[in-house]
């Protein structure tokens, strides 16, 4: 099994933006549509390397998405990228229809993606976008879990054919992953080995993950860890061997837990192979300005998190309690004295 | 009230007639426009729904630019690279389309009676996931297929540079969409000189006149503002729309920099009496008995009443 030392902090939009030229210098007809925000998604190292193949669009998500449709249906494999909150959201129709129902070769990066965005506030930090772009046919989404994997999964998408979605963030997160690290597109990585709880996570929210398996490890429990970073089309056969093999399970994920990675996790074991699962996310609400630190630790996204999922999981997996539980019982952040002003 | 017609009483036969794409004089476009439009009663009174009015009302801008020798296709070789391209936005005109597509030959014209059945090519707004031969895209979402028709454009001119000219059509309640202009302001941008943007300016949609539903007017001071080139005409007089075509090709050949915008001023329902000019026919077929109307109206041979159902 990999172990992984930290290798630094870098924000996985670097990835992306890196991978991009990669594809460049690869691929002749790749091309880049800019929505404004190119520095931002870092679609200016494409930009700036292949200024002939790479078109601003301007603040207009519909169109951008639209008009990487006409040149996909011209032999191009055009990449559009901006926060995922306005092109998951704002063109989502567009995607529906002319980029997935039409079956064509459009791939989208949603940058800004998660709690970590930080400073911006909820406005812009994309919360809902895996569960938007996961409902849609012919879709392939991809949530990397650092710089590195970032840069294998543009290169990978690219290297596909049909919708593609690949999501990143803002901020500069742990980075563990190298070249020689595993990544297939559709084929979840056991990270850690462990049979006692399975945490599958995916983004950011896998080197959290590692952290919790460390500290369970103190207490003799030893936690599976999956990147889990394609889900859709999800590896159903490494989810469900888990969940066999563990009997409890905790999910993570930088995104509202309704209709996120964690939902479709629940929808593959609800079928195959049901066992309790507990479900780190974000709770049905908005986010907020602060730092991204802070913000994740307010919001009940960090290892610690993990980490008590886990105790929950493997209790209720001894007691025998796969059913409905109340949701108030779940451990919650008291957020009470942050609005006492 | 005598016993209402039902769909079995009637002969539907579509004739065979093939048309070929190529100069012609304004008159010639007549009789193919009625074919078309007979095309269109044929299909929807087969199919028990969709939408009658649009697709007659531009049946005349179909039969000149598929036949006139304006749009370069091979209908035996439909994914011939250097054809040009044409994007039905408005995509629940499809029956226009449709029956365009099978009398140049790209789709044997009986399929036209699958029109909205399950498991037809022809859906009932274009999908190019059944991969019928002539359909460049799935449209009808309004105002994405301009955008797409952009795209299509931006690629040509800017990326593979070719002589390829993207023609797209776009309704008038459609413009109330606002993603439209956005196509319409990057169209100008990149100068799309290869892009030539028909509206179908009939002033109807399903609520109303578009006029009171939400106005979009003045039209061609807006395209103007936008950095398009406008041309005007009668949407049913063939010499008007030949100009306007042939207008295009030229500002192309001279590579102007700007988009041609041609505003179409047409009438719903077009050639049949009762469905003329009425926005109540936008979304719906003609009963049997109003087939049979419609079909004398536009003199078809074949139309008959037969006694008894012949199966």
């Amino acid at each position: 099994m990999p172990e992984f030392p930290l290798l630094g902090h870098k924000p996985t939009r670097q990835g992306f933006g890196e991978g991009l030229v990669v594809l460049g210098e690869r691929y002749d007809n790749v091309v880049v549509l800019g929505g404004d925000i190119t520095e931002s998604v870092m679609t200016s190292f494409f930009r700036d390397r292949f200024p002939d193949r790479f078109f601003s669009i301007g603040v207009a998500e519909q169109n951008a998405t639209t008009i990487a449709v006409g040149l996909a249906l011209s032999g191009k494999i055009p990449f559009f990228a901006s926060y995922g909150t306005f092109c998951a959201f704002r063109n989502a129709d567009q995607l529906r229809i002319s980029v997935c129902y039409n079956y064509v070769n459009v791939k989208i990066g949603g940058g800004h993606a998660g709690i970590s965005v930080g400073p911006d506030g909820a406005t812009h930090q994309a919360l809902e976008d895996i569960a938007v772009i996961r409902s849609l046919p012919n879709m392939t989404l991809v949530v990397p879990c650092d710089y590195m994997e970032t840069k294998k999964a543009t290169i990978a998408i690219g290297e596909i054919w049909g919708p593609a979605y690949v999501r990143f963030g803002r901020a500069s997160v742990p980075w563990f992953t190298t070249e020689d690290t595993p990544f297939q597109l559709g084929r979840a990585e056991v990270f850690r080995d462990g049979s006692d709880v399975a945490i599958i996570a995916c983004g950011a929210m896998v080197w959290q993950a590692l952290l919790a398996a460390d500290m369970l490890a103190r207490r003799g429990i030893r936690a599976r860890v999956i990147n889990n970073h394609t889900i859709k089309p999800m590896d159903v056969e490494t989810i469900v061997t888990a969940a066999r093999e563990c009997g409890a399970v905790v999910t993570a994920e930088e995104h509202q837990i309704h209709g996120g990675m964690g939902s479709a996790v629940a929808e593959v074991l609800a079928k195959n192979y049901p066992v309790p699962i507990e479900f780190v996310g974000i709770r049905d609400t908005f986010g907020g300005s602060g730092e991204p630190e802070e913000l994740l630790e307010k919001f009940g996204l960090t290892w610690k998190d993990i980490y008590t999922a886990a105790l929950v999981a493997m209790q209720r997996r001894d007691a025998g309690q796969i059913g409905i539980r109340r949701v108030t019982d779940l451990p919650r952040l008291d957020l009470s004295e942050d609005h006492g002003g | 009230m005598p016993d209402a017609m039902t769909l079995d009483k009637l002969r539907i036969v579509f004739s065979p007639t093939v048309y070929e794409n190529r100069r012609r004089r304004p008159e010639e476009f007549a009789e193919i426009a009625r074919e078309i439009r007979r095309d269109i009663i044929k299909m929807l009174v087969l199919a028990g729904s969709g939408h009658s009015g649009g697709p007659l009302g531009t049946a005349d801008i179909h039969a000149v630019l598929f036949f006139g020798g304006y749009l370069r296709y091979r209908p035996k070789d439909p994914w011939w690279p250097e054809r040009d391209r044409y994007v039905l936005s408005a995509g629940h005109l499809c029956p226009v389309l449709y029956s365009t597509l099978a009398r140049a030959g790209f789709f044997p014209i009986e399929e036209l009676r699958t029109l909205r059945k399950y498991g037809s090519r022809l859906q009932g707004h274009p999908g190019r996931d059944m991969g019928l031969p002539g359909i460049e895209t799935s449209t009808a979402s309004l105002g994405q297929g301009i955008s797409i028709a952009v795209g299509m454009a931006l690629s040509d001119k800017w990326l593979d540079k070719n002589d390829r000219r993207v023609f797209a059509l776009t309704g008038d309640g459609e413009l109330q969409e606002g993603s439209v202009w956005e196509a319409a302001m990057a169209a100008a941008h990149y100068g799309l000189d290869n892009l030539c943007w028909i509206v179908d300016n009939n002033d109807c949609q399903i609520d109303g006149r578009v006029h009171q539903v939400m106005s979009i007017y003045p039209l061609d001071k807006k395209f103007e503002a936008f950095g398009c080139t406008v041309l005007e005409c009668d949407g049913h007089n063939y010499a008007e729309l030949m100009a306007c075509f042939d207008q295009f090709l030229e500002n192309h050949r001279r590579r102007i920099g700007r988009p041609t915008v041609i505003i179409a001023h047409t009438k719903m329902g077009r050639g049949v009496s009762f469905m003329e000019d009425d926005y109540r026919w936008h979304g719906k077929p003609p009963t049997p008995e109003q087939a049979l109307r419609a079909l004398q109206e536009l003199e078809d041979p074949y139309i008959a009443v037969v006694e008894a159902a012949e199966t």
